[in-house]
């Protein structure tokens, strides 16, 4: 029973003697192996570790355990709240928006905004189209945005929806409601990519909306930045100021940074965001750059034929990657790299000098998107660590293998790094079983398989729901990689003193000095 | 506030949220919106209307079938490997976020907080995906050699590209002689999570009650019981089992949280299925009365107050030892909820409370409120029918404005207008109101916290309402060179 004056949750109660005899007492009535065979248990498990258990598990093909991806309309929720006063409007059922809510707001821990148009069975038979001259009627009513950002569930994709005819439809018949509200409609269906596609359609079909049909006035100063799908906020910030520091025309289509990061006092249901104004004039740039060559394929098609302007991928993620990145912005503005950016530059490699040898020869294992994966591996090998399973379970199919193995051939130990496409993260659990490593890097889905493994997991990636404000941070520009620097080597630092807090066992090891 | 001006409120916000809405919609919602109090004459729990089509393009708070059979019903079966069928999302978002607890080797012999989905592509779209999943099948019992079952728990393209899972899954129970359960939750279908729910009863009804080989040599005694609707979120279902323990009944199953295949099957041997959830299982507890004569009965052990009245009405149903027993129990736990109910309600009385929830939370709860001395002055359900609203009205203390499929607009309309010194519904309200200033409690997960249910766990609920109230965080929100 509770002791009033220590009352605990859940995690202490169940330990209590009196709980631990209702467990021990429910197993008569369970059929579950646990309770009616444990040596089985532990004989399976063990077999799960095994080479054998390997070989059948990578050959899996139908049934995928554990994803590393999600679908196309949660990276539409993302490109859409990059810009100003924009609801997110999703056609389809409203469970999915549930879902896409819940899921961004356990990350970030702040509200997202995004609709749905609430399509059922009679949308099914009959199409949405009457969901959708109502939903944008509603949605412009209560939530007064600039812009309505439609995207597709994977219903109104099988059931064909012809998204333009819809929304033109819709707005032929709003009595005038619609008619100054900007409605870009992508087509996201869950059944083709992953989140980052969506992502890049529903870029796309904004800046397609946006696109002013007479003719842009040229600007030859000006520069724009995609972020893509980035998770990391303060990412999003340190760009935005190492950009500011070559140039003021430089700016970001699709900022969503203040949307996840609004202060106390006021509930605003917009924050932040690429003004509609800024991303109409976008089409005059000089250039656009990706951060995230692999996320915004189709925007870059549609940059280079349509805006006929320089469209150049960079990722501004580990050393040489920020390098690259604040070389091209001295080339596309003419200007040198100010000295503020080489002060920081060389503090950072300052840094790595310090910490090098935590980081050399350890063993990583590493999953997430295509373009973190690039820039974070990257980062790992400069440092002289060793990449042994990078995984991605939506690798783009072209060019992406070809770029990462180039990285890993850098790699001091690059015989012992190997590129998993494809795969989920049951399969990682078989590789790290059979090939362990030293650490993983990876997102909140990595703690299953570090309770397995005992393999200690650093939390870099999407989503995060178990740790606190780590989005905040930044993992791009030199101090976003000094953030990445410090998270790494005092994860192993950390691991090492568990390693060695061993009274009179392991704690000659237990060094005050490191 | 006297109960005039708060009425006088409630019905002024009601009308001023109805302003922003077009014509159509406005209508409409009218409907979804109302007062009532305990003595209140066809106040709005008569004449609400629920379980209607969510009007489109608002922020609902609405789920889908499929999270209401995969995510509720279904994927807390700790033992049998829950499929989530169609494209990868679904079962991505849903995954190991509603902690329905359990105790099991995760990926050997129990499976609950993992992620199984047959990954749609285009081409299975196209060309359908039934052999794919048969193969899907076949790899899961070659992998995961302990699984007591499979259930396929449909998306949405399912149900529209014509594929016939139903067909698949009795073919691979015939081969293999396992248990192999198609749920068609399709997302689409119904306005809520509700009609999900109703559709992973009859299928516990169709293709798991008949299966009798545990029944067969089951040694009953005269006090067997089943907890039906419990979750077992943060452990709920544990903290109810233990009192039911201790006044002498065998709860024999528990559905569904930390669930067996077995367990599923053995409740019809219970003498009476105590039903918490009423909303996501009343149907299967009718069912089981009808088929195997098991009557059943509803409790709500949120609460002292409300815990012990349940277990006296349960102890009613069975003989005079276990009423004794019972009274012991109430006896032996209300000195530990009264030590509770002294420490913290001096520091929540008359503080007041809005709700939105789900299936039973937004009445069942009213009563642990009530025992810290905490007003409810609104209420309202995401996926509630008439009978919900019809049940509420009996735990109103005073006039409450009452909310069906409240979406975010209007939710935040009336918080702002009453005041409410809480907000206590689910993540993706929280932020909103937080960043109003307001403390919250999200009654969906317990925040991270919990159990919720019986009396050890009124001790936690008390500890985390204080928590919430009188955090030294909220006075921050106003900088100190701001004038008041």
């Amino acid at each position: 029973m509770q002791d009033v004056e220590n009352i605990v949750n859940g995690q202490k109660l169940f330990l209590k003697p009196e709980y631990q005899e209702v467990f021990k007492n429910k197993k008569q009535f369970e059929g579950h192996a646990g309770a009616t065979n444990p040596e089985k248990v532990k004989d399976v498990a063990k077999w799960m570790t095994s080479w054998e258990y390997r070989e059948k598990n990578l050959a899996r093909e139908h049934i995928t355990i554990n994803p590393a991806k999600a679908c196309q309309p949660l990276g539409a929720v993302m490109a859409a709240l990059g810009f100003e006063n924009t609801m997110p409007y999703v056609h389809g059922s409203h469970g999915c928006v549930a879902y896409f809510r819940s899921y961004f707001t356990r990350h970030f821990k702040e509200p997202t905004p995004c609709v749905s148009d609430s399509m059922s069975e009679s949308a099914a038979v009959f199409g949405g189209l009457a969901n959708m001259k109502e939903g944008l009627r509603n949605c412009k009513a209560l939530y007064k945005p600039e812009m309505i950002a439609v995207s597709t569930t994977c219903m109104a994709e099988v059931i064909g929806d012809d998204l333009d005819a819809f929304v033109k439809g819709a707005r032929g018949e709003a009595e005038g409601e619609l008619d100054t509200t900007y409605i870009p409609a992508a087509h996201t269906p869950s059944f083709k990519g992953s989140h980052i596609t969506g992502y890049d359609n529903m870029m796309e079909a904004i800046l397609k909306t946006l696109t002013p049909e007479e003719e842009v006035a040229k600007d030859e100063e000006r520069i724009n930045i995609i972020p893509g799908f980035e998770t990391y906020l303060g990412s999003l910030k340190e760009v935005k100021k190492i950009a500011s520091m070559f140039s003021d025309k430089i700016v970001m289509l699709g900022d969503h940074e203040e949307q996840w990061n609004t202060g106390a006092g006021e509930y605003k249901l917009y924050a932040g965001g690429t003004p509609i104004e800024v991303a109409k004039s976008a089409k005059g740039a000089k250039a656009t750059i990706s951060l995230q060559k692999y996320t915004t394929p189709t925007t870059g098609k549609f940059i280079k034929n349509e805006w006929k302007q320089e469209y150049v991928t960079c990722n501004p993620i580990g050393l040489n990657g920020t390098d690259a990145f604040v070389m091209k912005l001295s080339e596309l503005t003419g200007k040198p790299v100010p000295a503020e950016l080489a002060k920081l530059r060389a503090q950072l490699v300052d840094a790595m000098q310090d910490s090098y040898p935590y980081m050399h020869g350890k063993k990583f294992a590493i999953w997430g998107d295509p373009d973190f994966l690039l820039g974070v591996v990257s980062f790992l090998v400069e440092m002289g660590a060793v990449p042994v399973h990078v995984l991605c379970h939506n690798a783009p199919r072209k060019g992406w293998e070809k770029e990462m193995q180039a990285i890993l051939d850098k790699c001091t130990f690059k015989e012992d790094c190997h590129i998993w496409m494809g795969k989920d993260l049951w399969a990682l659990r078989s590789l790290l079983f059979t090939e362990p490593v030293d650490f993983m890097i990876g997102n909140v889905y990595g703690k299953e398989l570090y309770r397995d493994t005992k393999i200690p997991l650093i939390r870099i990636g999407f989503p995060i729901f178990d740790r606190h404000h780590l989005h905040r941070y930044s993992i791009s520009g030199y101090e976003g990689c000094l953030n990445l620097l410090t998270w790494i080597t005092n994860a192993v630092l950390d691991h090492l003193d568990e390693e060695t807090k061993d009274i009179a066992q392991t704690d000659y090891f237990f060094d005050c000095v490191r | 506030m006297t109960t005039e001006t708060l009425l006088s409120q409630q019905q002024a916000v009601i009308a001023e949220v109805l302003e922003a809405y077009p014509d159509k919609a406005k209508k409409s919602r009218a409907k979804h919106l109302g007062v009532d109090a305990p003595d209140g004459v066809k106040g709005a729990c008569d004449s609400t209307k629920s379980n209607k089509q969510t009007i489109p393009g608002v922020m609902s708070q609405r789920g889908c079938a499929y999270a209401g059979s995969k995510g509720v019903v279904w994927g807390p079966i700790k033992d049998m490997v829950h499929i989530s069928h169609g494209p990868i999302g679904c079962g991505q978002y849903s995954r190991a976020g509603r902690r329905n607890y359990y105790i099991g080797t995760t990926g050997v012999d129990t499976y609950v907080t993992m992620n199984f989905s047959t990954d749609y592509q285009e081409k299975d779209i196209v060309f359908g995906g039934d052999k794919k999943l048969k193969a899907a099948l076949a790899e899961i019992d070659e992998l995961f050699p302990l699984n007591n079952g499979i259930s396929i728990q449909s998306e949405c393209p399912i149900g529209l590209i014509g594929d016939d899972i139903q067909a698949v899954a009795k073919a691979y129970k015939k081969e293999t002689g396992k248990p192999t359960v198609a749920v068609s939750c399709e997302g689409f279908r119904g306005v809520s999570q509700s009609l999900g729910h109703h559709i992973a009863n009859d299928m516990i009804r169709d293709e798991v009650l008949p299966d009798g080989s545990y029944r067969k040599d089951f040694e009953s005694t005269p006090y067997d019981v089943a907890i039906v609707g419990d979750y077992n979120i943060g452990g709920d279902a544990w903290s109810s089992r233990i009192l039911l323990e201790e006044i002498g009944l065998r709860v024999i199953a528990q559905w569904s949280g930390d669930a067996t295949y077995k367990e599923m099957t053995t409740a019809p041997k219970a003498k009476i299925n105590l039903l918490h959830c009423y909303r996501s299982m009343n149907y299967v507890v009718r069912h089981m009365e009808q088929e195997f004569g098991v009557p059943w009965m509803e409790y709500n052990f949120f609460g002292p107050s409300k815990t012990t009245e349940s277990l006296r009405k349960i102890a009613a149903f069975f003989d005079e030892t276990i009423q004794a027993k019972t009274e012991a129990v109430i006896a032996k736990y209300t000195a530990m909820t009264d030590a509770v109910i002294a420490k913290y309600r001096p520091k929540l009385e008359g503080k007041k409370v809005m709700l939105y929830v789900g299936g039973l939370r937004p009445r069942h709860v009213i009563g642990a409120y009530e025992d810290l001395g905490m007003q409810v002055i609104g209420t309202g359900y995401e996926f509630a029918h008439g009978d919900d609203y019809k049940r509420t009205k009996d735990e109103l203390a005073g006039s409450t404005l009452i909310y069906d499929d409240v979406n975010e607009y209007e939710l935040e309309a009336f918080v702002k207008k009453l005041k409410p010194d809480l907000v206590a519904s689910g993540v993706k309200e929280k932020y909103v109101f937080q960043k109003m200033g307001l403390p919250f409690r999200q009654m969906h997960s317990w925040d991270y916290s919990g159990p919720y249910h019986g009396y050890d766990a009124f001790a936690i609920f008390a500890k985390d309402m204080d928590l919430a109230m009188n955090s030294p965080v909220w006075g921050y929100t106003k900088a100190p060179w701001e004038s008041k």
